[in-house]
C-alpha cells in the first residue's frame, strides 16, 4: 500500500491551502445621488437613492 | 414532460409554503411594500402578479379564484377596487424589486418588493430641494440610466403634490417592518 514518505509541513499545507483563501474585494460605484461607494444594482445604505428615486428615507445617523 | 419548469421551494413543506406565499401576498397588498429577502420576493411576486391579472376583470368567477389566495375580506375588495384598475394599461410587471444590502444577522439578501406605482411618502416635502440635484449627477453616467432616471423623477414630483393632500403617508412607510417579522417567524 502508498503511504506518503513524510509528514506534510505546515508551510507546504499552508501553501496549497491559500489559493482557496483569496479574498476579494466587492466592486463598489459611486451613488449617483451623493457619491457613497455602494454596491452596484444596490439601493444606496446612505441616502436611499436608486436610478434617481427615493427607495426609503436616508438614516439619520449618517 | 414537465422538465424546467421550477419554482423556489423556499426550505419548506408545501403547507408552510403555500401558508407562506399567501400571507405575504395579502400584506403586500395591504402596504403596497414589503422588505423581505429575495428569495421569497421572487416568489412572491409570480404567485401576486398573477393575481394582479386576474383581478383586472371583476366577475364572480375571478373574485372566487383569487379569494382562495386572499382570504381577508377588506384586501380583497381593495385589490379587485383599486388595485386591479391602477394597472388596467399594463401587461404584467405590476410590481418591483429592489435590493438594498445584506441583513446583518445572517446575510441574507434582503429587497424592497413593491408595486410599481408605490409612492414613498416620508418626508418628501423637505427633500424637494434635493430631486433636481440627483437628477443630473445621474444623467452625465449613463445615458440609459439618465433618461429612466428623468421619467422617473417626474412623476415622483407628480406625486409629491399628492401627497400633500393625503396626511396619512408616514403610516404606511413604517408599516412594511411588521409584515417582514410575520414571515420570519414561520
Ligand atoms: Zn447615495
Amino acid at each position: 500500500m502508498a503511504v506518503p514518505r513524510a509528514k506534510t509541513s505546515k508551510a507546504r499545507t499552508h501553501r496549497r491551502q491559500s489559493i482557496n483563501m483569496k479574498l476579494t474585494a466587492p466592486t463598489l460605484v459611486a451613488c449617483g445621488n451623493c457619491g457613497n461607494p455602494v454596491l452596484m444594482h444596490r439601493v444606496c445604505p446612505k441616502c436611499g437613492f436608486y436610478r434617481g428615486r427615493q427607495v426609503f428615507a436616508p438614516e439619520n445617523n449618517g | 414532460m414537465n422538465h424546467k419548469i421550477g419554482y423556489n421551494k423556499l426550505n419548506r413543506v408545501s403547507a408552510h409554503r403555500k401558508a407562506l406565499i399567501k400571507n405575504m401576498m395579502t400584506v403586500l397588498f395591504k402596504h403596497e411594500r414589503i422588505v423581505t429577502t429575495k428569495a421569497k420576493a421572487i416568489e412572491v411576486r409570480r404567485n401576486a402578479e398573477k393575481l394582479i391579472t386576474r383581478a383586472k376583470e371583476d366577475t364572480v368567477h375571478n373574485r372566487r379564484l383569487v379569494e382562495r389566495k386572499i382570504r381577508d375580506e377588506a384586501i380583497l375588495a381593495k385589490l379587485f377596487k383599486d388595485i386591479a384598475p391602477r394597472f388596467k394599461e399594463r401587461t404584467g410587471g405590476y410590481t418591483r424589486i429592489l435590493k438594498i444590502g445584506f441583513r446583518k444577522q445572517d446575510a441574507a439578501d434582503m429587497v424592497v418588493l413593491e408595486l410599481v406605482d408605490y409612492k414613498l411618502d416620508t418626508e418628501k416635502k423637505a427633500k424637494k430641494g434635493d430631486k433636481p440635484a440627483k437628477a443630473e449627477k445621474p444623467a452625465a453616467e449613463k445615458k440609459p440610466v439618465a433618461k429612466k432616471a428623468a421619467e422617473a423623477k417626474k412623476p415622483a414630483a407628480e406625486k409629491k403634490v399628492a401627497e400633500a393632500k393625503k396626511p396619512a403617508p408616514e403610516k404606511k412607510a413604517k408599516a412594511p417592518a411588521k409584515p417582514k417579522a410575520e414571515p420570519k417567524a414561520e
